[in-house]
This record gives C-alpha cells, sequence and structure tokens, in this order.
C-alpha cells in the first residue's frame, strides 16, 4: 500500500516536472491568444530562453540565468510582433520562420561560448523547494511542494494571469482585441499596442519556460533542446480553451502522458507508452471539433 | 442670452475619391433637443455624424461644443467631450457579456459583482433593462440596439448621436427607444437621430434638418413642415437632370415578351443567416423590361436581388430564372473582381464548360487573353492590357469590366446591386447605356440602386421594396410617390 | 525578390558568424565545398535533400495557393513513410517496377488520408487548419515512434528500426551516387503542378479561392470550401508521396527523426518560391545546399550545422514583408 502511495506519488512528481515548462509557455501563449496573436515562434522563444539561462546561470548564478532568460524570450517576442503584428505579415510564417532561426542562433552561440565540448553539467541550476509540512503530504506531497522554484511560478501566475485577463480593464481590452480588432478599436483601444504587449507577454513566459528546462530539469544545454515543447504549448492552449485554469489540467494531462512512460520503465512494463503520448492531442482534436465542452477560439485569432 | 448649442458643425466638406460628400454642411444641435437628421442613402448622413464623432477628419469645417471650437480627430476625443455615437452596425463584441462590453466602452473597472451592480442600475436609471451577465452575441436585434446605448450612456455622453437606430426594429420597440431618447433630451442631454422615415422624424423631433447630396436643403420644425416638403426635399424637387423621365413604369408592358424571372411566395433569409429578410408574393420579369428596385437599403432587396442571381438560397416558395445569369455585385474589389489576379484571369472566373477558352479540363489562355481584349475594346475599359492585374484600374474601369464579363456572355437576366456607386457620371453613363442595351437585345434587366434618381432614370418598370414586401409602383407613379412608398408613409 | 533574400540571409549569416567569433570566410567555403563543391556533393549530399523539401513544397505550394495553411507536412510526411515500410516490407515478390509503384502510392494516399482529419473538421466545424495540422505532427511522430518499437520493428527486437523494405520497392540509383529516381519524380512533380496551376479549369479555381475566396464564391461556378479541401487532400498527399520517396530511396527503413524537419523547412521553400512550381525546385535545391553544407561546415569550420536554419529564418522573414509590401496601403478604417 505504501509502496503503491510512493509509486503514485513519484508519478505525480514527475508529471508536475514534466508539465512546468509546458504550463508556463501555455500561460504565456494563452495571453498572447487571447489578443488575437498565434504565436508559433513560441518554440523559438523558449529555446532562447534556454540558451540565455544556461550563459546567465554561468556568469551570475540561476537567478541571472532566469532573467536572462525571459528578457531573452521577450527580445524574440519582440521581432515577431515587429514582423506579424507591427507589418501585419502572416503570423504563422512569421512564427515558424522564428522558431527556425532561433535554432540557428542558439546553435551558433551556444558553440561559440562554449565550444565542443558544451556547457556540461557545471550551469548552476535550481534545486528543489521544499515547503515545509506540505511537502510531507502523501501522494501530493511531492508532486506540488517539493519542486524547484519555476514550478511554484507556473503556479502563481495561474491567479495572476487568470486575474490579469478577467478582472482588469486592460485584460478587457485584450480580450476585446482578440475577438475582433475592429470592434475594439472602435472602443478606443488601441489592437496593435494591445497585441504587441501581450506577445512580448507570452514570449517572457515562453523564455521562462526555457530556463526551466536548463535550470531545473536538464542542467545543461543541447541544441533543440525543446524539441516541439514550444508546439506542444500551442495545442495545450486549445486544450485548455483559452483559460489558465484549463491550461493548467491540460499541461499536467500532457505532463502525465508523458510521465507514465517513466512509470512503465520503472515497473518494467512492456505497455506501448506512445499511446499514451498521443492521448493528449487526440483530446485536443476531439477539442477542436467541439466534443470536449464548449470551446471557441478568439474570433480573431491569427487574423490581421 | 441662450446657451450656445451643444454641437455645431459649420461648413463641413469631405471628399472620398470621385464623390464629393459633404459639401458645406451645417449643423446645430441645442441642449435637451431631438433632432432628426433625414436625408437619402449617400446624402451625407452618416458622414456628417462621423466627423462629430472623430471617425472622419473632414477636409474642411469646423467643430464646436457649448460655443467652443475643439479637435476631434478619434472616438476618445469625442467621447471626452460628452459625444456618443450608436452605429447603424453594432459596435459590441459578441462573445463578451452586456457588462463587459459596457464596461470596455466607459472604461469601468471589471470586478463582476459590482460592474453587473452598476451596469443593471445604469440601464434600469436610463429606462433600457438588460441582463449584465448575457454575453451580447446572444441578444436580440432590440436588445443589442439598446446594449449599444447603454454603451453610450456609460461613458457619460450628453450628446448621443443615433445613426438609423429604428431601421431594424420592430414598431413597438421603435416606440419603446425613442420614448427612452426623450426622456434623455428632458434630462438635459441632447439627441440626434439620423433616419429615412419622415413620420418618425415629424412625430418625435424637435426639429428637423434634410441633408441633399452633401449639403443641407431644408431646416425647420416638425411643427412648420408637413410630410410633402421633407420628401421633396429629401429626394429633389425636380427630376435630377440625368433622368429623362421623373415617372415611373414609363414602358408599356409588352405582354408578348416571355417571363425569364418569375417569383411566387419567396422567402429568403438575411445574409448573415438570422431572420428572414424577403417575404415577396410574386414578382415577374419580362424579356427586355428593366425592372429597378426601389428601397432604402436594409428592406429585403439584396436578398431579392441575390436569391434571383442563384447567389442565395431562398428557404421557400417559387423560383424561376431563366440562364444564364449576369451578376453584377455590389462591392467590386471583393466580389466583382479579385485584384491581385489579371485582367483576363478576372474575365475566366466563372468560366465553366460552355466557355469558348474551356476544353474539357482545360484552359485556353491564349483565347482567353485574345477575348478579353476584345472584350476590353468593346466595352471601352482603360487599361494596360490583358495581362494587367485588375487592382490598377480605376474604379469604373472595374466596374467596366465586371459588367462586360457579366453581359458579354449574353445572359437571359441580368442582375445589378448598385451598378453606379462611387463612379464619375460618365462612368454611371455608360453602364447605363450598357444595361439598356442588354435589355433591348432582350435580356430581363433588375436591378437596385440607392440613388432614387438613378432608379426612375434607368427603369422601365420600378417595384418598391419595403420591410421585406413587393409594391408594384403602377405606370405613371409619380416620383414623390415613388419616395413616400419606399418611406412607408402612405 | 528571391535573390535578395538569399543573399540577405548569407549575409546575415556571414554577420552572426563574426560576431559570434567564427572565421565566417572559412564557414562559408566549406559551406559551399558541401553543396556545391563537386559531383558527389551536388548529387549524393545537395540533390538528396533538395528532393524531400522540393516535393513537399510542392504540396504546400498546392495547399496555400488555395488559402488553406497545411502546417502538418512534417505528420504527412511521416505517415508516408510508415506506409511505404510496411508496403515495401511486403512486395519482394513483385516486379521492380510494380513494387516501387505500389509502394509509392501506398505513402501518397496515407499523407492524404493523415489530413483527412484536418479536412473533415475544417468543412463539418470550421475548425482551422492551421492547429488540427500542427497538432497531427506530433502524433505522427509518436506512431512512427510505436511503429518502430512494435509492428515494424526489426526481426530481431533489439533497435528502434524496422527492417530493410524489399530491394524490388526501392528506387533506382544513378550509378555511383546516392542519388535515386525521386529527382525526376520531383521534377515531374513541379512541371505537372504547373501545369495545373496555370493550364487547368481545376487549378485556375484554386487560385482564385485562394487570392480571392468571396469573389470565386460569388462567381457562382466555384464551391470555395470543396476546392479548399481538395488542395488540403492533394496537399497531404504529396508529402506523404515525399514520405514514401525517403523511404524507397534513400533510408530503406523506418526510424525516428528520419526526418530532420523537412516539413516545416518545406514551408520556407515553398514561401520563398511565391508558390510558383519552377521557384519551389529552385529552392528546394538552394535548402538542400544549405542543408547539405551545414554538416561540411560544421566539420570543417566548427560551426554547427543548425546554424543554417538562421540563413532560412531571414530568407523566409524578407520573403514575407517584401510581399507585404507589394499589397500594402489597406489600412483599415478609422
Amino acid at each position: 500500500m505504501t509502496e503503491l502511495i510512493v509509486l503514485a506519488g513519484g508519478f505525480l512528481a514527475a508529471a508536475v516536472r514534466v508539465a512546468t515548462p509546458l504550463l508556463l509557455a501555455a500561460t504565456g501563449e494563452t495571453i498572447a491568444e487571447r489578443a488575437g496573436v498565434l504565436n508559433l515562434g513560441l518554440e523559438g522563444m523558449m529555446l532562447a530562453g534556454a540558451l540565455a539561462a544556461t550563459l546567465g546561470a554561468t556568469a551570475g548564478g540561476p537567478w541571472a540565468g532566469v532573467a536572462a532568460a525571459v528578457a531573452a524570450g521577450m527580445l524574440l517576442a519582440l521581432l515577431f510582433a515587429a514582423v506579424a503584428v507591427g507589418a501585419r505579415a502572416n503570423q504563422i510564417i512569421a512564427g515558424t520562420a522564428i522558431s527556425l532561426g532561433a535554432i540557428g542562433l542558439t546553435g551558433m552561440v551556444y558553440r561559440q561560448a562554449y565550444g565542443v565540448a558544451g556547457a556540461g553539467l557545471d550551469v548552476p541550476t535550481l534545486a528543489a523547494l521544499s515547503v515545509p509540512v506540505l511537502s510531507d503530504i502523501p501522494l501530493v506531497g511531492p508532486g506540488f511542494f517539493r519542486q524547484p522554484a519555476p514550478t511554484y511560478m507556473a503556479l502563481a501566475a495561474l491567479p495572476l494571469v487568470w486575474w490579469l485577463l478577467f478582472r482588469t480593464r486592460a485584460g478587457l481590452a485584450l480580450r476585446a482585441t482578440g475577438e475582433s480588432a475592429r470592434l475594439a478599436r472602435a472602443a478606443g483601444v488601441r489592437p496593435r499596442l494591445v497585441r504587441t504587449l501581450a506577445t512580448v507577454a507570452g514570449g517572457g513566459f515562453a523564455g521562462l519556460a526555457g530556463a526551466t528546462l536548463v535550470l531545473a530539469q536538464v542542467g545543461t544545454f543541447a541544441e533543440r533542446m525543446t524539441a516541439g515543447r514550444g508546439y506542444v504549448a500551442i495545442a495545450i492552449v486549445v486544450l485548455g480553451r483559452w483559460h489558465p485554469v484549463g491550461v493548467a489540467v491540460a499541461s499536467l494531462l500532457f505532463g502525465a502522458a508523458t510521465a507514465l512512460q517513466y512509470l512503465f520503465q520503472t515497473l518494467g512494463l512492456e505497455v506501448p507508452y506512445q499511446l499514451f503520448l498521443m492521448l493528449p492531442y487526440a483530446l485536443t482534436l476531439l477539442a477542436l471539433a467541439g466534443a470536449v465542452g464548449r470551446v471557441r477560439a478568439p474570433a480573431d485569432l491569427a487574423r490581421d | 442670452m441662450t446657451a450656445p448649442p451643444a454641437l455645431e458643425l459649420l461648413d463641413v466638406h469631405k471628399r472620398f475619391g470621385s464623390v464629393q460628400a459633404l459639401h458645406g454642411a451645417d449643423f446645430s444641435l441645442m441642449g435637451g433637443e431631438v433632432h432628426a437628421l433625414l436625408g437619402e442613402n449617400g446624402a451625407g448622413k452618416t458622414t456628417l455624424m462621423h466627423v462629430a464623432y472623430g471617425l472622419v477628419r473632414p477636409d474642411r469645417g469646423e467643430i464646436r461644443t457649448g460655443g467652443v471650437v475643439r479637435r476631434v480627430h478619434s472616438p476618445r476625443d469625442a467621447r471626452a467631450l460628452g459625444i456618443g455615437m450608436v452605429h447603424q452596425h453594432f459596435t459590441a463584441v459578441p462573445a463578451l457579456s452586456v457588462a463587459e462590453n459596457v464596461a470596455l466602452a466607459a472604461g469601468w473597472p471589471v470586478a463582476p459583482g459590482p460592474l453587473g451592480r452598476r451596469v443593471r442600475a445604469l440601464c434600469e436609471r436610463v429606462g433600457l433593462p438588460l441582463e449584465p451577465d448575457e454575453r451580447a452575441g446572444r441578444l436580440g436585434v432590440a436588445l443589442k440596439q439598446r446594449l449599444e446605448i447603454v454603451k453610450a450612456l456609460a461613458a457619460d455622453a450628453r450628446v448621443l448621436l443615433l445613426d438609423e437606430p429604428t431601421a431594424v426594429l420592430a414598431p413597438a420597440e421603435v416606440a419603446d427607444l425613442l420614448r427612452m431618447v426623450r426622456h434623455f433630451t428632458e434630462g438635459g442631454g441632447a439627441a440626434v437621430l439620423i433616419t429615412h422615415k419622415l413620420a418618425e422624424a415629424r412625430a418625435w423631433a424637435d426639429r428637423i434638418t434634410v441633408l441633399r447630396r452633401g449639403e443641407v436643403v431644408l431646416r425647420g420644425t416638425p411643427q412648420r413642415l408637413d410630410t410633402a416638403d421633407l420628401a421633396a426635399a429629401m429626394l429633389g424637387a425636380d427630376p435630377a437632370p440625368r433622368a429623362p423621365a421623373g415617372t415611373a413604369g414609363a414602358l408599356i408592358e409588352d405582354s408578348a415578351s416571355p417571363v425569364l424571372v418569375q417569383l411566387q411566395g419567396l422567402e429568403v433569409p438575411r445574409e448573415s443567416g438570422h431572420g428572414i429578410a424577403l417575404r415577396a408574393d410574386s414578382l415577374e420579369v419580362r424579356a427586355g423590361e428593366i425592372v429597378g428596385l426601389a428601397a432604402v437599403e436594409g428592406n429585403g432587396q439584396r436578398e431579392l436581388l441575390r436569391a434571383v442571381a442563384g447567389r442565395l438560397r431562398a428557404l421557400r416558395g417559387r423560383l424561376e430564372v431563366a440562364a444564364p445569369v449576369g451578376f453584377i455585385p455590389e462591392d467590386r474589389s471583393t466580389e466583382g473582381l479579385i485584384p491581385e489576379l489579371s485582367l483576363t484571369e478576372n474575365v475566366a472566373l466563372g468560366s465553366g464548360p460552355g466557355d469558348p477558352w474551356v476544353r474539357g479540363r482545360r484552359l485556353d489562355w491564349a483565347r482567353a487573353r485574345a477575348y478579353t481584349s476584345d472584350l476590353l475594346a468593346r466595352y471601352g475599359v482603360v487599361a494596360p492590357g490583358p495581362d494587367a492585374p485588375a487592382a490598377v484600374l480605376s474604379g469604373g474601369n472595374q466596374q467596366r469590366l465586371v459588367l462586360a464579363r457579366e453581359l458579354a456572355r449574353r445572359p437571359a437576366v441580368v442582375v445589378a446591386e448598385n451598378p453606379t456607386r462611387g463612379l464619375d457620371l460618365r462612368a454611371a453613363a455608360d453602364i447605363h447605356d450598357r444595361l439598356r442595351r442588354a435589355a433591348a437585345d432582350g435580356a430581363a434587366v433588375l436591378f437596385h440602386s440607392g440613388d432614387l434618381d438613378e432608379t426612375l432614370a434607368l427603369a422601365n418598370r420600378v417595384v418598391v421594396v419595403t420591410r421585406g414586401r413587393l409594391l408594384e409602383a403602377p405606370a405613371g407613379t409619380s416620383r414623390a410617390e415613388v419616395g413616400a412608398l419606399m418611406l412607408a408613409v402612405v | 525578390m528571391a535573390v535578395a533574400a538569399v543573399l540577405l540571409g548569407l549575409l546575415a549569416l556571414a554577420v552572426g558568424l563574426r560576431l559570434a567569433g567564427y572565421d565566417a570566410g572559412a564557414a562559408l567555403a566549406a559551406l559551399w565545398r558541401g553543396s556545391f563543391g563537386g559531383w558527389y556533393a551536388i548529387t549524393s549530399a545537395t540533390l538528396v535533400r533538395a528532393v524531400p523539401l522540393t516535393v513537399i513544397g510542392l504540396g504546400i505550394a498546392l495547399a496555400f495557393r488555395a488559402g488553406a495553411f497545411n502546417i502538418g507536412a512534417e505528420g504527412q510526411f511521416y505517415a508516408g513513410a510508415i506506409a511505404a515500410t510496411w508496403i515495401g516490407l511486403r512486395v519482394a515478390t513483385l516486379p521492380p517496377p510494380l513494387a516501387v509503384a505500389a509502394t509509392t502510392a501506398g505513402a501518397a494516399v496515407a499523407g492524404a488520408l493523415w489530413v483527412g482529419l484536418p479536412v473533415l473538421l475544417r468543412l463539418r466545424y470550421g475548425v482551422t487548419e492551421v492547429i488540427s495540422t500542427l497538432v497531427l505532427n506530433f502524433v505522427a511522430e509518436a506512431l512512427v515512434s510505436l511503429m518502430v518499437q512494435g509492428p515494424l520493428q526489426e526481426a530481431q527486437g533489439i533497435y528502434p528500426q524496422s527492417d530493410m523494405i524489399a530491394p524490388a520497392a526501392r528506387l533506382p540509383l544513378l550509378p555511383g551516387t546516392r542519388l535515386h529516381a525521386g529527382l525526376p519524380i520531383a521534377l515531374v512533380g513541379a512541371v505537372g503542378l504547373w501545369y495545373l496551376f496555370t493550364r487547368t479549369l481545376w487549378g485556375f479555381r484554386l487560385r482564385a479561392v485562394g487570392a480571392g475566396p468571396r469573389a470565386a464564391r460569388i462567381s457562382g461556378r466555384i464551391d470555395a470550401e470543396r476546392v479548399a479541401a481538395a488542395a488540403l487532400l492533394g496537399s497531404g498527399a504529396i508529402a506523404g508521396l515525399a514520405g514514401g520517396i525517403e523511404v524507397t530511396g534513400v533510408s530503406y527503413a523506418l526510424f525516428q527523426n528520419l526526418s530532420p524537419g523537412y516539413g516545416f523547412t518545406a514551408i520556407a521553400v515553398a514561401l520563398l518560391a511565391r508558390l510558383h512550381p519552377r521557384g519551389v525546385v529552385a529552392a528546394g535545391v538552394l535548402f538542400g545546399a544549405l542543408e547539405a553544407g551545414a554538416g561540411a561546415m560544421q566539420r570543417d569550420a566548427g560551426v554547427p550545422a543548425v546554424a543554417v536554419y538562421l540563413v532560412e529564418a531571414v530568407v523566409i522573414l524578407v520573403a514575407i514583408l517584401a510581399a507585404r509590401g507589394h499589397r500594402g496601403g489597406a489600412e483599415e478604417l478609422a
């Protein structure tokens, strides 16, 4: 019995760990998409964040890494916004280009900074922080209360973003812009400014997500280390119905699907774990078709 | 000393391309009054109010509120001056709640509890009850309208500009709405009521201003102006110079010509898909006839034309239209043509089996190109050549091209929506000439123009469309009578 | 425009390399050597990579021309690769031309089926194909992983890859090189697409739907949604075919990461070509050369191979901004 709880607790902890960068990136993307911007450059912004975190942490400790990552994500998001919002070029194409470019840029900078040997495991990282008492709760304790700082940041961001979107005038203007830039403009909102700010905020979250990968999980940088997580975050926003709480649940689901793979390996089970990897995507497609509750994308998403 | 007017617009000029929308218009609105602004489509009413609301920057002219010259360069400026506008097209964001829409417009805090109470209180105070939590997109037309007004009032408007607020309402709803407007002005506000409806203006307004072709042609009080005066001012007392006949139905019906368009008991939905736009009892158009639909915008004429042209499916009823049909849509640049494609490609747009350049599944572009060159010459389209993109053509030449494409196929039926909108006189005359020739060659022509003079000049039979119903204007009906039918004065 | 974009891209690479402290001259020289520096480099490195990029790029041009944004070519490529492997393992007894035809045709069908769901979602529920096709890329990658560790795993059951497909199902090679018959297929495909766009009624309707959906619909003869759906299906079939060509011409087996992101890079290829078939071939060769030269750059100049993605990104951004400038001036009112 105790063994089972430990096992389940470990599974949950792994799920939360995998989910954290996804949740951070998806939270940022929720802000951008609510404003009407579909940011396929998210993958690149995460990657840029990961490298910046590595460089920053090497130079000034893990928190300098976090700050650098956020800045890098925002900078790349600003470039994306300049093209896709400012010049009103196609968001999908511009985002694809940003993600491609980030692979090249990070690869070059990384190799130059660390040489062929790479950064190794000398990067100072963020250790797990145990919340007293709470972390000793069986099952959920290790999962939610014995994690590195980014997990707590992601969890803290949820109510903040919810409050921003649904309880402030700025959030109202942002949602109105996502539904119809034309109508928002009629109400005195400046849609391009709103979209730019939302995109840049989303880029900051993506940068933080990249930092999480390096500083709280892998411990070092590798070329293309985000491995599609930015795109996964976009699917999560859809499955989470463009709502912070839904996005949190969806992130956990994606995290759990991956963690299941580790669990099966631990147990030595011969189960095709890929089926579980596919499951959240299948749910996302069902959500798109309107089968999982009532889902509606912001009406002006990815239009100019 | 009387107080200065709440809003004054002085000597306002505005030109859009080749069209002079406003030509020295003056307008003044006193505190506490309902002021009706009358005029036909295109008379400049909406443009004038858009100037006051900062949506249109005038070429010349001045805006004053409370006697002081103001700079109104955006709706934000206008709102700061206490001017609110209720647009003809709804501006509420459908996915947001009623309360959120009000908060967005007025800049109120968003916490749902207090916001809901505040919106509910405002609605009750102004006598326009609404459910704050309802999604705006789910409201019916009358409630959407109500929301628009509440939005304007929430931003503390003292001057309300209402752009045809009654066009979409049922009679009982109209009375409710206008009672509320009265209530607002009695409390010290002032309101401009843009309308086509003479009776409404006379019944509810303190003063009336009539605009025609961008100029003020009549001003006065309902006590001093009767319906005939107003109609004459709106539509122009004398026939316009390009109208050879001031009466409708000049052509003696040739009952020997075949009927090419025939409909009975036809119901057509609105283009948006919500509700019925048209309930037509019967209509026949014979070969050689040019039937003009006289109607104020939004009365179902557009849906009728599109149903006849086969571009909109009727809900029920019988509709028989001889083939082929030539269709000239209202919007040249998004519906008539594809600007980035070449003229040849645009001519080939509706191609199918039967066209000389279509060979099975192949297209013979050399033939299409030669055909296009020939069309350009025959229809007097001024263009660099058949390979130029349509985007480089002037509006008049774009329309000539659309007309050439549709008419050259020798359609049995020609359907045209506002075929000369935005064109200069020469291009318009040219288009008229082409349509007349098509009729002379045996086509049945059915068209609508927002300009009654044009309808009367071009048509040899006029059918009035009001509120989705058809009314034949008998031969000999005078211009003023047609106008009265359109405006439902009788 | 395209040439300017490419030059700007290479310039960005040179400047980036310089700023990052590399020897830009040596890197660009290595890039050249690895791509166009000799017969073997041209045929076995550049053109081998140009084939999938060109074929997929043609498919993307087909969809984008109809205004349908197929972001899922990567997934359709994998669907085709899976099908080709499955068939290729079972046609050993067929005569070679027939075996190849069955294998590649199966791949195309699989690609079309893979995009079938997004098409259905678009037609039935109005769901944008952008997200649905994107999501299916990941499902396809998971499916490949499942296949090479399950039903299609090699006979010994050790490595995560399939057995080699039957020799009969392999595309013929140009003697002395690794270049396979996928190249003529790509070229024929480009000519075919050019013919479709410029000479056929259906291709013309497709372009009209992409350029002006309202006007196309109003013209009365075009069912815009059906045309866009057909273009998406065709696009998926072509991307699937590319997957089949990769298996029958290059890898002879299925494994994970069979595609180094060809489905995404091909979007850049199609865009740089402004969706013109002839341009797709040129851009496909160019990007094939970049990917081929990237390896040499890494070997000889110590510059990471991924640096070429920077060139691709700059090329796309310049291309779309230039296209924007052409259209321009469509500011909304107020």
